[in-house]
């Protein structure tokens, strides 16, 4: 069987198509989701990509989580279902509260485009199981307001549970607390990171395809065949 | 202004009363000027008729200066040329067949003035208006790019401009979602105060969707979507771009916003949407965006390019400033706006459409089978014009031009007797220099502000020569594009320079292993009404035209912007050129680091000769600028753009470098950097290395090929002609740059002398 991820598009969505690239080139399906409409139609998991949803003129994610689509999303999630989101995405869940914490605005003040070594803290959520633990992987960030915060009961809680699943290697880009690129959820289905593992699918329009590796772990969380 | 008044100026108003004394002066309007618009009525206009007239018959809109000499663009392309076109000068942008069914559209666009004032909304609009015009063209937007020139770098009002231009750039195409494959930032004097905001914007659609914007079809609907209208941006086109900075208080001394427009980047990447899905559902007779003098110029230009006339009711734009008037309303250059014409059958999909993407979609009026354009408000005609009056048949100048006397004085000035570097040491010094000056640093400080990765096709993008976007993934075609303009050359001599121009994007293109296809400009230069200035934009068109059919390229498009000067010092005149290429197979893309293969041989392809008129190396070390720029020859561009092609698509090439500004010396070092690769160069031990390491010569490349090739390529060269010679080899096991018998510098060494610049001055 072949598994099936959604990718949401709200209004200022940018990396959607890229979003269902990824997901392609890993063997999986594709469907798109609209943000205005509640049906997940039967997806298995779903990516919430990166862009700048209604603009984030408010704060980043803020009124996209109470999109139906979303209110979807965290019911689902509630139940198990695998769920990543980048960049916008995961402020979207940081918002909605499916993860702790916030970005904020990078601590150089400009939007960041480069291509981003992480490495992989944690090798057992539904999104990193096929990475090696410790592994040194390239992918682009892009991003204004990148910069992971969170109280420290709740940074120690992530360190203590090893909750961090990707950290920036060498110079901190952005500001984040503990060079935090990415978490996961506690039960470790949801995991929401800054950087872009849809730009990093192909040598040739990405630094690498390092992160093809995030697909096909939800492709093993699933159960399902990858190609 | 309007002035605020109780009684509306109607076009019966106006017939009754010729005498009333009308602001046109103020509006940019000359003497003449004003009494033609009087003769094409029969009377005088209504205060939203001369709003209509003085912003299309702007400069900026008109093109009045430079129509006289445009025309040779037209007059130069041959049939041959026109081949490949599918729409050329006059729409909104061009558009080129790339094969495969697919067209491409491209185009630049100045947004100087607005950027000078206000650097980051000046720039985010300018972004947002080029991206319009790709749009209107049917075309999907697919990457931007952004040619840009300021004053000193370490001037202080460069500290205020620069990163507000480049915030402005990244914080709207970032939004939009449209990659940044390129571009340009030139420093140079004449820029202070006067800042060049140039923004390009690539866009493919197929063949059979190109929408012409014109309105055809009597009974045919005008609908109005996007953003509400309002009171931003009011003269900006007739006061802001055409002469002069003075404030915008209106006439009638009600408070106007600023006249730079506000940009809203989440609005438009809606808009982009909705209309792509339109053109999907073929709902759209035809399409126009709304930029420089909002509603006047859209409405005219889509009922000039009609068949009929045009009836709009003003009361039903959407506004979101109270007590506008006609003429405001008709001028307002509130951003994200399109209008279309629709035929009544497809008027409720439209409105479906707009609806699912929250677009404010407004019926505003509809084709009519009369002859003038006819707009109303509150029940009472204001407009009935003649569109082409308004759209098309502007005043035309023959402004008087002649080769200024100190061109000669220019010209004899040459870098001969400057000090030239000798020893090694000194070569070494030079070079350091050189990297780390203004002038040849690393652009990244700026690039890595600006998305390069979003909708995963960007193939190559800075630091690249060329910024490479694959247009269609299952045969992976791909086009590619690159800006330039060494105005330091077009300053010491105009034709030339802007063949040079030319040359160098040309060869930009095809050493990323694409075929130049096509030609646009934005073309920057000082004040028309000054002979000597004229001259110069004579004289670089005449060379850009000449060059392009020369080449066998046309010229598809283009933009003009004059008045680019402080006083009486105008900039340094800045063709910039734009070339498009296409590519059969992005995969066989030529990238630019070296390493790519083990052990690759480095050839220099092309002449050296001592040539630094204008060059980068008499401009930082000594702050000269004289003489004459380096020969062209465009017919050994034409040859070297067929090898390179012919070598990417052969596999026979794994990198190369255009040579420009800096020559030599900057093309090893930038390679090397760009592929964290160390090399040995070898010099010619029988010719100055100081010339062979500065001298930029027109015409080079510097390529890498695996060792394996070496001699199959080298026997390409030879048979057809273009001189080569092996000039070193890759080290992928050292981190030095060695140039033999010269200086030895670390890869840290070099890469900190040239990536440490920028952001020690505007971090």
């Amino acid at each position: 069987m072949t598994a099936r991820i959604g990718v949401i598009t709200f209004p200022g969505t940018l990396d959607d198509g890229d979003a269902a690239r990824a997901v392609r080139h890993s063997g999986a399906e594709a469907v798109s989701l609209w943000h205005a409409d509640a049906d997940l139609h039967g997806v298995d998991a779903v990516v919430v990509p990166g862009g700048f949803s209604y603009g984030d003129y408010l704060r980043c994610g803020a009124i996209a989580r109470f999109a139906p689509a979303m209110t979807s999303v965290i019911d689902a999630a509630g139940k198990g279902m695998p769920v990543l989101g980048i960049c916008n995405g995961f402020q979207i869940l940081c918002e909605a509260g499916l993860l702790p914490g916030a970005l904020v605005r990078n601590d150089k003040l400009h939007f960041v485009c480069r291509d981003q070594w992480l490495r992989v803290e944690n090798t057992t959520t539904s999104w990193s199981t096929r990475y090696d633990s410790g592994a040194e992987v390239l992918i682009p960030l892009k991003s204004g307001e990148g910069g992971y915060m969170a109280d420290k009961p709740t940074l120690d809680r992530l360190e203590g549970d090893g909750r961090v699943v990707f950290r920036y290697v060498g110079e901190n880009p952005n500001g984040s607390r503990g060079d935090i690129a990415g978490i996961a959820s506690e039960s470790g289905r949801i995991v929401g990171l800054m950087p872009h593992p849809e730009h990093a699918i192909d040598a040739l329009t990405g630094p690498s395809d390092d992160g093809l590796g995030m697909f096909y772990s939800a492709l093993d969380a699933l159960g399902a065949v990858a190609a | 202004m309007a002035t605020e008044t109780t009684l509306i100026d109607t076009t019966a108003h106006a017939a009754e009363t010729p005498e009333t004394a009308q602001p046109y002066a103020e509006l940019g309007l000359a003497d003449d000027e004003y009494q033609r618009i009087r003769e094409i009525l029969g009377r005088r206009p209504t205060e939203a008729e001369l709003a209509m007239y003085s912003v299309m018959w702007s400069e900026h809109c008109s093109y009045k200066s430079s129509k006289r000499h445009l025309g040779y663009f037209g007059d130069t392309t041959t049939p041959e040329m026109r081949e490949k076109m599918l729409a050329g000068i006059g729409e909104n942008a061009g558009v080129v067949d790339v094969g495969d069914g697919w067209a491409v559209t491209f185009k630049v666009e100045s947004h100087n003035h607005p950027s000078y004032v206000e650097p980051y909304q000046g720039a985010a609009t300018g972004v947002g208006g080029i991206v319009r015009d790709i749009l209107a063209m049917g075309a999907r937007p697919l990457a931007v790019a952004d040619p840009l020139r300021f004053g000193p770098a370490d001037a202080e009002d460069t500290r205020r401009v620069l990163p507000g231009v480049v915030a402005g750039v990244a914080g709207y195409g970032n939004c939009l979602g449209l990659p940044n494959v390129g571009g340009e930032v030139v420093f140079d004097k004449t820029y202070a105060g006067n800042p060049l905001v140039n923004a390009m914007c690539v866009g493919a659609m197929r063949a059979e969707d190109l929408h012409l914007a014109h309105a055809s079809g009597a009974g045919n609907k005008i609908i109005l979507f996007g953003a509400r209208t309002g009171l931003d941006g009011i003269g900006g086109v007739s006061v802001l771009a055409s002469a002069t900075f003075d404030g915008d208080e209106s006439a009638g001394g009600r408070k106007k916003l600023p006249s730079v427009q506000v940009g809203d980047p989440f609005t438009e990447k809606v808009l982009i949407e909705c209309c792509l899905e339109l053109f999907a559902k073929d709902v759209v007779v035809g399409i126009q965006d709304l930029g420089g003098a909002g509603l006047s110029c859209a409405t005219s230009e889509l009922a000039a390019a009609g068949d009929g006339g045009m009836y709009v009711d003003l009361d039903r734009v959407p506004l979101r400033a109270e007590g506008m008037t006609a003429a405001e309303i008709l001028s307002s250059e509130s951003q994200e706006r399109m209008c279309a014409v629709v035929a009544p059958s497809d008027v409720d999909a439209f409105m479906e459409i707009c609806r699912k993407w929250d677009v404010i979609a407004t019926e505003i009026g509809e084709v009519t089978d009369g002859d003038n354009l006819v707009i109303s408000w509150h029940g009472e005609t204001v407009v009935d014009v003649p569109p082409r009056t308004v759209a098309h048949q502007g005043p035309v100048y023959d402004r008087p031009y002649a080769r200024p006397a100190s061109q000669d004085a220019i010209q004899s000035a040459t870098p001969d007797s400057l000090t030239r570097p000798s020893t090694p040491d000194e070569l070494r010094e030079t070079l350091l220099r050189l990297v780390s000056s203004p002038d040849l640093a690393s652009r990244e400080w700026v690039t890595q502000q600006y998305d390069r990765y979003v909708r995963g096709n960007t193939v190559l993008a800075q630091p690249a020569d060329s910024g490479m976007i694959r247009v269609d993934e299952s045969s992976s075609r791909g086009v590619s594009v690159s800006t330039d303009c060494n105005s330091r050359y077009v300053y010491l001599d105009p034709y030339r320079g802007a063949q040079l121009a030319l040359a160098e994007a040309y060869r930009n293109v095809a050493a990323g292993g694409a075929q130049p296809l096509a030609v646009t400009n934005c073309l920057n230069f000082g004040s028309p009404e000054d002979p000597g200035v004229m001259w110069q934009f004579e004289r670089a068109v005449h060379g850009l035209a000449d060059g392009c059919a020369e080449l066998g390229v046309p010229v598809t498009g283009g933009n003009v912007s004059f008045y680019n000067q402080t006083g009486d010092t105008a900039i340094l005149p800045t063709p910039v050129v734009g070339v498009l290429g296409v590519i059969d197979d992005v995969r066989r893309r030529i990238p630019t680091g070296i390493g790519n293969e083990p052990g690759e041989t480095l050839l220099l392809l092309g002449d050296t000769r001592d040539e630094f008129g204008g060059s980068v190396w008499a401009h930082v070390v000594h702050g000269h600028l004289g003489g004459t720029p380096p020969e062209v020859d465009l017919e050994r561009e034409r040859l070297l753009a067929e090898i390179l092609v012919a070598g990417s698509r052969d596999g026979m090439i794994s990198a190369a470098h255009d040579l420009s500004d800096g020559g030599l010396a900057q093309a090893v070092v930038e390679m090397a950097l760009v592929g964290q690769c160390g090399a040995r160069l070898l010099l010619d031990p029988d010719a100055d290395p100081f010339v062979q390491l500065f001298s930029e010569s027109a015409g080079r490349v510097l390529v890498a090929v695996p060792r394996t090739e070496e001699l199959r390529f080298t026997e390409m060269c030879s048979a057809r002609g273009v001189p080569w010679r092996k000039c070193g080899v890759a080290d992928e096991q050292s981190n030095q740059l060695e140039i033999q018998d010269v200086a030895t510098f670390g890869l840290d060494e070099l890469r900190e002398a040239w990536e440490g610049t920028l952001p020690k001055l505007f971090a």
